[in-house]
């Protein structure tokens, strides 16, 4: 099974996801994830879905699952990248992906990351 | 049936010559050039539906796979014509010519015996029908679809996505607002998103005659899309009546800021974005 | 990927998911769909995929390009020997914000492509066909 290797800068996980998962392999990447921000104290975790084609209901529950795992252990999760295809699929399908953070690019990604954690300092 | 495949199959294979002749100058097209442009075209269809009767294809329709080329040719002949601006019923007089040699040509055949050419002259007459019917069919479906783009080509020409200012753009939503016209919206607006990286979007609904439940449903698809992405959405050009209508109905816009006019859209804009306006002196 | 007219491919495995989305792009970019149109028939037939395997206990999908009065399209079968669907009706509801929980995510994708049919008997397994036309 394919594992998506997960780099760290700083405070944050960076993940690019850029092959077609096996389900499998997003559930790997979940488990991964998850230990990794409890090994690491990461504040932050930047999943990059801008080489994904394809996001169907379980990718889109794998990015739910992981935004709701990473809050409770204090990281924030922000998705980047996603193709306008993919949007409106994932609007047809009625999958609003409620809870996950998203933004353009991973420059406004880590912009929105860098301010979550001003926010957490503060005690917000 | 079959029998009077036969027969026909027996014409089509040994008299082609003499059928394409009958068939051209009865369609009209005795002169020499008219007769080469669509000589070429003329003799496909009959090599075609002679390789199709010998397949044993049945007379009774063309939808089964054996009568495949023989459609396709058909579609060929009806779309060239359509280009070239002509009519679904000059394709149909066209086919529905090549009645006239078989007729003869099968008679000399089948003389002998009145019961065989009748029933053979019923399926040929049946079968050119046909042929000249999908020509018709497929004549509409070319102009729907042509139709089509150019009503795709005006809801994208009457929904331009405009850059207002360094990471706003603004799309003035003109007309009613179905189904159709939200996706070519969405695939605009996203499109435009990605490559001005632009973080706000506003959608000015000022010249949107009605908003019921089905509308605010299309409104609230592009505002999730949109921030599914990353940027988010503000709706302006809210009349009094719309904003009635919207409480009237129930309708939840839940988080996504609405303002009246496209001006204080993007006062909101410039300020979520960071910009400060000052005023000197003019 | 050569593409053939028709055929079909086992789903028997999550590999098989993966599968059969790669074999929906080659099929849909033979058709020349747009890449939206494209998106979502490959997701369409990404969940259905997954439906036959996990719900139907695997399956198959059948694939053929199909063409009506000139129109040409793709039409996918998704068909399995499984339980089959209790309550249809019930199975073609959910709210169009719902997104969680899904069931079997059939009215998503139903809105997905153009043409949906579901037939199902319990006890006896389903076939869900789709179809999206150029």
């Amino acid at each position: 099974m394919d594992r998506i290797p997960i780099l760290r800068m700083g405070e944050t996980l960076l993940v690019t996801i850029q092959v077609d998962m096996q389900d499998q392999t997003a559930l790997g990447l979940q488990d991964d994830l998850a230990n990794k921000i409890a090994a690491t104290g990461a504040s932050g975790v930047m999943i990059d879905i801008s080489a994904l084609e394809i996001v169907d209901s379980f990718v889109g529950r794998m990015l739910t699952s992981i935004s709701g795992i990473a809050r409770i252990l204090s990281a924030t999760t922000v998705v980047v990248g996603m193709q306008p295809a993919v949007a409106i699929t994932l609007v047809e399908l009625g999958l609003s992906l409620e809870g996950v953070k998203t933004a353009l690019n991973v420059e406004r990604g880590m912009e929105l990351l860098r301010r979550a954690r001003e926010e957490q300092a503060l005690g917000r | 049936m079959n029998s009077d495949n036969k027969a026909i199959q027996a014409v089509l294979a040994d008299d082609e010559a003499a059928i394409l002749d009958g068939w051209l100058t009865e369609a009209g097209a005795a002169e020499p050039g008219a007769r080469r442009a669509v000589q070429t075209e003329a003799a496909e269809l009959l090599r075609l539906l002679r390789e199709a009767l010998a397949d044993g294809a049945d007379t009774a329709g063309l939808a089964s796979p054996a009568w495949a080329h023989v459609r396709q040719s058909l579609e060929a002949m009806s779309r060239s014509r359509a280009a070239r601006g002509q009519s679904a019923g000059d394709t149909s007089v066209f086919v529905l010519a090549l009645k006239k040699p078989l007729f003869p040509l099968l008679q000399a055949r089948l003389g002998s015996d009145p019961a065989a050419l009748s029933t053979t002259l019923w399926s040929v007459t049946a079968l050119v029908d046909k042929l000249a019917q999908h020509t018709v069919t497929t004549f509409q479906q070319a102009r729907e679809d042509i139709i089509r783009r150019q009503q795709e080509e005006l809801i994208e020409l009457s929904t331009p996505v405009i850059k207002l200012w360094d990471g706003v753009l603004a799309v003035p939503m003109i007309g009613i607002l179905d189904s159709n016209r939200t996706q070519v919206v969405m695939e605009t607006l996203l499109q435009k998103i990605v490559e001005t990286e632009s973080g706000l979007a506003i959608i000015d609904i000022t010249g949107v005659p009605t908003v019921d439940t089905l509308v605010a449903q299309h409104l609230l698809k592009t505002v999730t899309a949109i921030r599914l992405m990353g940027a988010d959405c503000i709706i302006s050009g809210i009349r009094p009546q719309i904003a009635q209508t919207i409480v009237h109905l129930g309708i939840d816009l839940k988080d996504i800021t609405t303002k009246a006019t496209l001006a204080d859209a993007l006062a909101l804009a410039l300020t979520r974005t960071g910009w400060r306006i000052t005023r000197g002196a003019a | 990927m050569a593409v053939e007219p028709a055929g079909t491919l086992p789903i028997a495995s999550e590999q098989h998911i993966v599968l059969s989305r790669q074999m929906v792009r080659a099929l849909c970019q033979d058709l020349k769909l747009s890449l939206v149109d494209q998106t979502k028939m490959i997701t369409a037939a990404s969940e259905l995929s997954r439906n036959t395997l996990i719900h139907g206990g695997g399956g198959q999908m059948r694939w053929e390009l199909v063409e009506t009065n000139g129109r040409r399209g793709l039409r996918l079968h998704f068909e399995d020997q499984g339980p089959g669907i209790p309550d249809l009706k019930q199975a073609m509801t959910d709210g169009w914000t719902s997104g969680s929980g899904m069931g079997l995510g059939l009215p998503g994708s139903k809105r997905l492509v153009n043409d949906f049919d579901l037939h199902s008997v319990p006890g006896q397994g389903t076939r869900v066909s789709i179809t999206k036309w150029k």
